[in-house]
C-alpha cells in the first residue's frame, strides 16, 4: 500500500481535516460555510475515485470491452453535489438575515450581542 | 347490583363526586351535599360488598391489560375491605368536620379542596382493591399527587416548604425503592397479582435477596413512615387539620401500612419470611421507630407535632406487628389500622376544634380549655385511651393481639418495646388531658367549637368505644386476613 | 390502485403538496393543502401498520425496479410505528398551527411556511419508509434543510443564528453518515439495506466495516442529539416559532434514532455491533452522561421552552440507553419511549404555544399564577410533566418500566437504580412549573385569565389524552414496541 496507489484516500482525508477545521476555527459564518463545502468535496472524491476501475473504459456497452467503470457514483455524487449547493445557498441565506439582524457576521460579536440582550432581560 | 359491579362503584362514585363537585362548586350547600352524597352512596357501596368477603369469596374486577401480562384490575379481599371500610366510613364523618371547619375558619378554596379529597378517596379505594402491585402502586401515586394540593391548600411560603418534603420524600421513596423492588419481583416471580400465602413463596430466592428485596418494599412505601423516611407526615401538618386527618387517620398513612401488611403477607408470605429469616431486621428498625417517634413527641410543644409523631409511632406498631410474622400479631395489625384510624381522627378533630374555636396551636397554651369546650376535650381523652390501649376503647383489643403475637413468637425486645411506648403515649398525652381540666383558664373566652365539628368528634368517640364492645366485622376480617 | 402505491404515496403527496402551495401562494389555501397532505399522509401511514401487522414487511419497489438495482420502500414494524408517530404529530400540528403560525410569522410568509413544513414531513417519512442507504441521506436532507429554514421563521433574531448553527452541525451529521454510506457501498457494492444486511458478513476486510460503523453512529448522534453533540438542540428549540418546536421536538430526532436503530442491527446486525465494537457500552456511558447533565441543566432554565428543551436531550439518552442495554427489553423501552416521548413532548410544547400566544414568551416571570389565568393548559403541562416524571398511569411510566426491567435482568441494578434517581430531577423541574403555575400569585407579566383558541387547545389536549391512553392500554405501542426488537435481534429483516 503506497502513497501513490492510494493518494485519493489521503485528499479525501486532507480535505475532510481542512474542512471541519474551518468549520471550528473560523469565527466567521461566510468562512464556516467555505469549510463545510471544502469537507462536503471530500465525500465527493471519496465516491468517485472508487468507481474508476482500473483497466475499466467508460460505461457504455461496446464490443471487445469487459470491464467497465462503476457509474453510479457519479450518479450518487451529482445527487449529493445538489444537496451540498442547497445547503450552502440556505447556509448564506441565513448569513444574509443574520447580517441584516445583528449587522455583523462574526461568531463572537453575535454571541455577544446576545449576551447583551440577555442582561438587559 | 352484582359483586363486581359494586367494586366498579367503589371507584366511580367518589371520581363521579369530585366531577359533581366541580360543577357545583358556585353553590356551596349543593356542594357540600354532593360530598355528604357522594360518601354516604361509597360507604353503602363498599358495605355492599361485605357479606361476600365474610363468605370467603373474593369479588374481581378486571380492567384492561396496562403492560403485557399485567392487568389494571381489582380483587377484593379481607384485608383491603377492612381498609376501605374504615376509609370510606370515616370519609363521611371527615366531611361533616370539614364543613364545619372549613366555614368556621372561612378558609379559601374550598371547592378544590373537596375536589382533591374526593379524588383522594377514590385512590384510596383503588389501593385497598388492588388486585396486583401494578395496579397498587398506581393508585399510590395518585393519592401522592391528589393530596398535594391538599396539603400546600394554603399556598404561602411554609405551606411550598411542606409540599416539597412531602412531595420529595414520598416520591423519592416510591419512585427509586418501591417501583424497583416491583420491577424486581416482576422480573422474579413472573406474576404480580397478590396470593394468600405470598406470590414469591415458590420463587426460591435466597436469604439475602429476600432480605434486600423486602428492605426495598418496605422503606419504599413511604407513606408507612418508617423512619429515616417519615419526615413527610410532620412536614404536612402545614395543611390545615381535616387534611392532616385524612392523611394521618384515614387515607395516606394507612394506605402506607395497608401496603405493608398487603406485601408481607401476600407477595412474601407471611411463612416465607419466617422460615428464612430475612425479615429479623424489620422489627428492629419498626421497634426503633416506635420509641424514637414517641420520645420526639414528648418534647413537642406544638399540638399538632405531637399526634404527627405520635402517628409515626403507631404506624410501626402495625410495621412491627407484621413483621413478628405470627398469625395473632397479623390480626393485631390489622385491627391496629382500623383502631387507630379511628382514635388518631378523634383527636386531630380536637387540635382543630381547639383551633376553629380559640386558635391556640401549643400544649402550653391549652389550660383549662377542657372546660370551656368539655365535648372537644372529652373526646380527646376517648381517643387518648384509645392511642395508649386502655380499655373500653378499641386500641386496647388491636394492642392485646399484637401483645400476644409479640409472646407467641418469643420476641420479648418486641413486647419490651409495646410496653415502654404505651407508658410514652400516656407520657404525652395524659398531660395534655390534665392540664385541659385541672388547671384554669387563660385567654379571652371563647365556647365550643362549631356544631359540624363538635358531631363528628362525638362520633368518632363514640365508635373507638363501640367498637370494643362490639369488633365483630374489624375483629372477623382481621383474623380472615391472618387465616384463622 | 392507491392501496399498492401507499407507501410510495405516503412520501409523494406531502412532497407534491410544497410546490403547489408555492405556486398558489395563497395563505389560507397553503393552511387547507398542508391539512390535507397531513391528513392523508396519516391515513396511508395508518394503512401501511395495519398491512404490516397483518401480513408483515410490506416492500415496495419504485418505479418498478426490482431491489436491489432499484430503489426500495421497505416498511416492517419498527418503520410503520415511526411513521405513524410522524403523520400523526404532522396532522395534529397543522390545525395548531392555525392560529400559533398567524401570531409568530407574518402573512405574507404564510405559504412559504406551509410549503416547508410539507417538505419537512415528506422527508421525515421518506426516511422511515425507504430500504435505500443514499435514498435515506436525500430525504434525510430534504427534512433537514426543511427543519433549517423552519426555524428561522421564529421572531427572535436569534431563531436565525440558531438555525445557522443547526445547519453547521447537522450537515456535518449528514455528511458523516454519507462516508459511512460509501465505506458501505465500497465494501458491499450495494446500497440497499436489506441486501447490504446478506452481503456484509462476506466483506474481506472488516476495518472499513467498522469505521463505517462509527462514522454513521457519530453522524447520527449529531442529528438525535446525543451529548455531547446537543449543542444545537436548545437554542433550536426555544427560538422556533411554537408550532415548529412542538412538531421538532415530537419527531425529528426520534427518526434519526429509527435510523441508527435500522443501521445497528438491521445492517450490521446485532453481534457486529456488540462484539466487534462496544457500542452498547459506549452508548451507555454517553446516555447516562446526558440524562443526568441534561436533567441538572434543565432544572435551572429561565423560561418553560429552554426548560423542556435540555428535558428533551435527557430524555433522548433514555432511548439511547434502552439501545444500550441491547437486551430484548432495552429495545423495546427504546422504541416505546421513541413513541411515548415523542407524543409527550409534543403534547408540551404545543400547550406552551398556547402560552406563548397569550404571553409573549414562555418565561417563568410570566407564568406565575398561569393555573388561575390558563387553567386547562396548565393542567394540561401537569400532565405531560407526570409522563416525563414517569408516573404510572401515563405513557413515561410504560418505557421506564421496561428500563428497568432490562437492567435488571442484565443484573445491572445500579442503572436501575440510575434510571430512576435520574427522574427524581425531571420531579425536580416540572416541580418548578407547579409551584409556579399554582402556588405563586398572578404577577404583573402574567397573561389575563383566558385559555388560547380551541384550534389550539383541543390538538394539544389530544396529544395529553394520548399521553394517559398509551400509558393505561399499551397493546399498540408496547406490541409493536416488542415486535420490532424482537425483529432486531433476530437479525435481518
Amino acid at each position: 500500500m503506497s502513497f501513490a496507489s492510494h493518494y485519493s484516500y489521503w485528499v479525501t482525508v486532507l480535505l475532510m481535516t481542512a474542512g471541519l477545521y474551518i468549520v471550528i476555527a473560523r469565527g466567521n459564518l461566510a468562512k464556516k460555510l467555505i469549510g463545510l463545502s471544502i469537507f462536503q468535496t471530500s465525500v465527493y472524491l471519496l465516491y468517485i475515485a472508487p468507481g474508476k476501475l482500473i483497466g475499466g473504459t467508460a460505461p457504455i456497452i461496446a464490443e471487445g470491452f469487459k470491464v467497465y467503470s462503476n457509474p453510479l457514483p457519479h450518479v450518487l455524487i451529482l445527487t449529493a453535489i445538489v444537496v451540498g449547493v442547497a445547503t450552502l445557498a440556505l447556509g448564506l441565506a441565513l448569513v444574509v438575515r443574520v447580517r441584516e439582524a445583528y449587522g455583523s457576521i462574526e461568531e463572537d460579536e453575535i454571541v455577544a450581542a446576545d449576551a447583551r440582550d440577555r442582561d438587559a432581560g | 347490583m352484582s359483586a363486581a359491579q359494586l367494586v366498579a362503584a367503589a371507584l366511580l362514585v367518589p371520581a363521579a363526586g369530585a366531577g359533581g363537585i366541580a360543577l357545583a362548586g358556585r353553590w356551596p350547600n349543593l356542594r357540600e351535599t354532593v360530598t355528604l352524597a357522594a360518601a354516604a352512596l361509597l360507604f353503602a357501596c363498599v358495605l355492599g360488598l361485605v357479606p361476600a368477603v365474610l363468605a370467603g369469596s373474593t369479588p374481581e374486577l378486571f380492567v384492561l391489560e396496562m403492560l403485557p401480562g399485567i392487568a389494571l384490575g381489582f380483587r377484593v379481599e379481607p384485608l383491603g375491605m377492612l381498609f376501605a371500610l374504615v376509609a370510606s366510613g370515616l370519609w363521611i364523618v371527615n366531611s361533616v368536620y370539614s364543613i364545619g371547619y372549613m366555614r368556621g375558619n372561612d378558609e379559601p378554596h374550598q371547592t378544590r379542596y373537596y375536589i382533591c379529597f374526593a379524588l383522594a378517596l377514590a385512590a384510596t379505594m383503588g389501593i385497598a382493591f388492588a388486585a396486583n402491585l401494578l395496579t397498587l402502586f398506581l393508585f399510590y401515586e395518585m393519592l401522592t399527587l391528589v393530596t398535594w394540593p391538599l396539603v400546600t391548600h394554603h399556598g404561602d411560603d411554609e405551606a411550598r416548604a411542606g409540599g416539597r418534603t412531602y412531595l420529595g420524600v414520598l416520591l423519592g421513596t416510591s419512585i427509586v425503592l418501591l417501583l424497583p423492588a416491583i420491577i424486581a419481583t416482576w422480573a422474579l416471580a413472573g406474576t404480580l397479582e397478590f396470593v394468600p400465602g405470598g406470590l414469591l413463596a415458590g420463587a426460591r430466592l435466597s436469604n439475602a435477596a429476600l432480605g434486600g428485596l423486602l428492605a426495598l418494599y418496605m422503606f419504599g412505601i413511604g407513606k408507612a413512615a418508617l423512619m429515616p423516611f417519615h419526615r413527610w407526615l410532620p412536614a404536612a401538618m402545614v395543611a390545615p387539620t381535616p387534611v392532616s386527618a385524612l392523611l394521618h387517620a384515614v387515607a395516606v398513612v394507612k394506605a402506607g401500612v395497608f401496603a405493608v401488611v398487603k406485601v408481607i403477607v401476600y407477595v412474601f408470605g407471611v411463612d416465607t419470611l419466617a422460615g428464612l429469616r430475612a425479615a429479623d431486621w424489620l422489627p428492629a428498625v419498626a421497634g426503633f421507630t416506635i420509641i424514637a417517634a414517641s420520645v420526639v413527641a414528648l418534647r413537642a410543644d406544638n399540638l399538632k407535632r405531637r399526634l404527627a409523631y405520635s402517628t409515626v409511632s403507631q404506624l410501626s406498631y402495625v410495621v412491627l406487628a407484621a413483621a413478628l410474622l405470627t398469625p395473632l400479631s397479623v390480626v393485631g395489625a390489622a385491627l391496629h389500622i382500623a383502631a387507630h384510624a379511628v382514635g388518631k381522627i378523634t383527636l386531630f378533630f380536637a387540635a382543630g376544634a381547639i383551633y376553629t374555636a380559640s386558635h391556640k396551636t401549643e400544649v402550653s397554651q391549652l389550660d383549662g380549655i377542657g372546660r370551656r369546650m368539655p365535648w372537644t376535650m372529652g373526646a380527646f381523652l376517648v381517643g387518648a385511651l384509645s392511642l395508649i390501649g386502655v380499655p373500653p376503647c378499641v386500641g386496647f383489643v388491636s394492642k392485646w393481639y399484637v401483645l400476644q403475637g409479640a409472646f407467641a413468637a418469643k420476641l420479648w425486645p418486641a413486647a419490651a418495646v409495646l410496653l415502654g411506648s404505651t407508658l410514652l403515649n400516656a407520657a404525652y398525652f395524659m398531660p395534655i388531658v390534665y392540664v385541659a381540666f385541672f388547671r384554669a383558664p387563660r385567654g379571652e373566652p371563647h365556647g365550643e367549637a362549631p356544631v359540624a365539628i363538635v358531631l363528628a368528634l362525638v362520633a368518632t368517640a363514640a365508635a373507638t368505644v363501640a367498637l370494643f364492645f362490639l369488633p365483630g366485622l374489624p375483629l372477623a376480617l382481621a383474623r380472615s386476613v391472618a387465616g384463622l | 390502485m392507491i392501496a399498492e402505491h401507499l407507501p410510495a404515496l405516503q412520501v409523494a403527496v406531502p412532497l407534491a403538496a410544497a410546490p403547489l402551495i408555492v405556486l398558489l401562494r395563497h395563505p389560507t389555501l397553503a393552511w387547507w393543502i398542508a391539512l390535507g397532505a397531513c391528513g392523508f399522509a396519516l391515513l396511508a401511514a395508518l394503512l401501511t401498520a395495519a398491512q404490516v401487522a397483518g401480513a408483515g414487511t410490506v416492500s415496495y419497489a419504485l418505479g418498478s425496479w426490482p431491489p436491489p438495482w432499484g430503489i426500495e420502500y421497505r416498511i416492517d414494524t419498527l418503520g410503520a410505528f415511526v411513521l405513524v408517530l410522524v403523520a400523526g404529530v404532522a396532522a395534529l400540528v397543522v390545525p395548531f398551527a392555525w392560529r400559533s403560525v398567524a401570531a409568530e410569522v407574518p402573512r405574507e410568509q404564510h405559504y412559504l411556511f406551509y410549503a416547508v413544513y410539507c417538505l419537512c414531513v415528506a422527508g421525515l417519512l421518506g426516511m422511515a419508509a425507504t430500504g435505500d442507504a443514499f435514498n435515506l441521506f436525500v430525504f434525510m436532507e430534504i427534512a433537514s434543510l426543511a427543519m433549517y429554514v423552519l426555524i428561522a421563521f421564529g421572531r427572535d433574531r436569534r431563531a436565525l443564528f440558531a438555525a445557522y448553527q443547526y445547519l453547521i452541525l447537522g450537515t456535518i451529521g449528514a455528511t458523516f453518515y454519507v462516508i459511512g454510506v460509501g465505506l458501505l457501498y465500497l465494501m458491499t457494492g450495494t446500497l440497499n439495506l436489506a441486501d447490504m444486511a446478506s452481503r456484509l458478513p462476506l466483506a474481506q476486510s472488516e476495518r472499513p466495516v467498522l469505521a463505517a460503523l462509527a462514522f454513521i453512529t457519530v453522524g447520527m448522534s449529531l442529528k438525535l442529539a446525543l451529548f455531547p453533540l446537543h449543542l444545537w438542540l436548545p437554542n433550536a428549540y426555544t427560538f422556533a416559532p411554537s408550532a415548529v418546536t412542538a412538531f421538532l421536538a415530537a419527531t425529528a430526532t426520534k427518526v434519526a434514532v429509527y435510523v441508527l436503530l435500522r443501521f445497528y442491527f438491521s445492517v450490521f446486525g446485532a453481534p457486529l455491533v456488540s462484539a466487534e465494537l462496544p457500542m452498547p457500552q459506549i452508548l451507555l456511558a454517553l446516555s447516562i452522561a446526558a440524562i443526568v447533565t441534561a436533567s441538572l441543566v434543565a432544572v435551572w432554565q429561565p423560561d418553560l421552552k429552554r426548560m423542556f428543551a435540555y428535558s428533551s436531550v435527557a430524555q433522548i439518552g433514555y432511548i439511547t440507553l434502552g439501545i444500550g442495554i441491547a437486551s430484548r427489553d432495552g429495545l423495546t423501552a427504546a422504541v416505546v419511549h421513541l413513541f411515548n416521548h415523542g407524543i409527550t413532548k409534543g403534547a408540551l410544547f404545543l400547550l406552551i404555544g398556547g402560552v406563548v400566544l397569550r404571553a409573549g414568551w414562555a418565561g417563568f416571570e410570566r407564568i406565575q399564577g398561569l393555573g388561575r389565568s390558563m387553567p386547562l393548559t396548565s393542567l394540561g403541562i401537569v400532565i405531560a410533566g407526570l409522563s416525563l416524571i414517569g408516573i404510572p398511569g401515563t405513557a413515561g411510566f410504560v418505557s421506564k418500566w421496561f428500563l428497568v426491567l432490562g437492567a435488571i435482568e442484565n443484573g445491572q441494578w445500579w442503572l436501575a437504580a440510575l434510571v430512576v434517581g435520574t427522574s427524581l430531577i425531571a420531579v425536580a423541574y416540572v416541580w418548578r412549573f407547579v409551584e409556579a403555575a399554582y402556588l405563586a400569585a398572578p404577577g404583573p407579566r402574567t397573561p389575563a385569565p383566558g385559555e388560547p383558541p380551541a384550534a389550539m387547545l383541543v390538538p394539544a389536549w389530544l396529544m395529553v389524552a394520548a399521553c394517559i391512553y398509551f400509558g393505561l392500554d399499551t397493546s399498540f405501542t408496547v406490541g409493536a414496541a416488542r415486535r420490532a426488537a424482537a425483529l432486531m435481534l433476530g437479525g435481518a429483516p
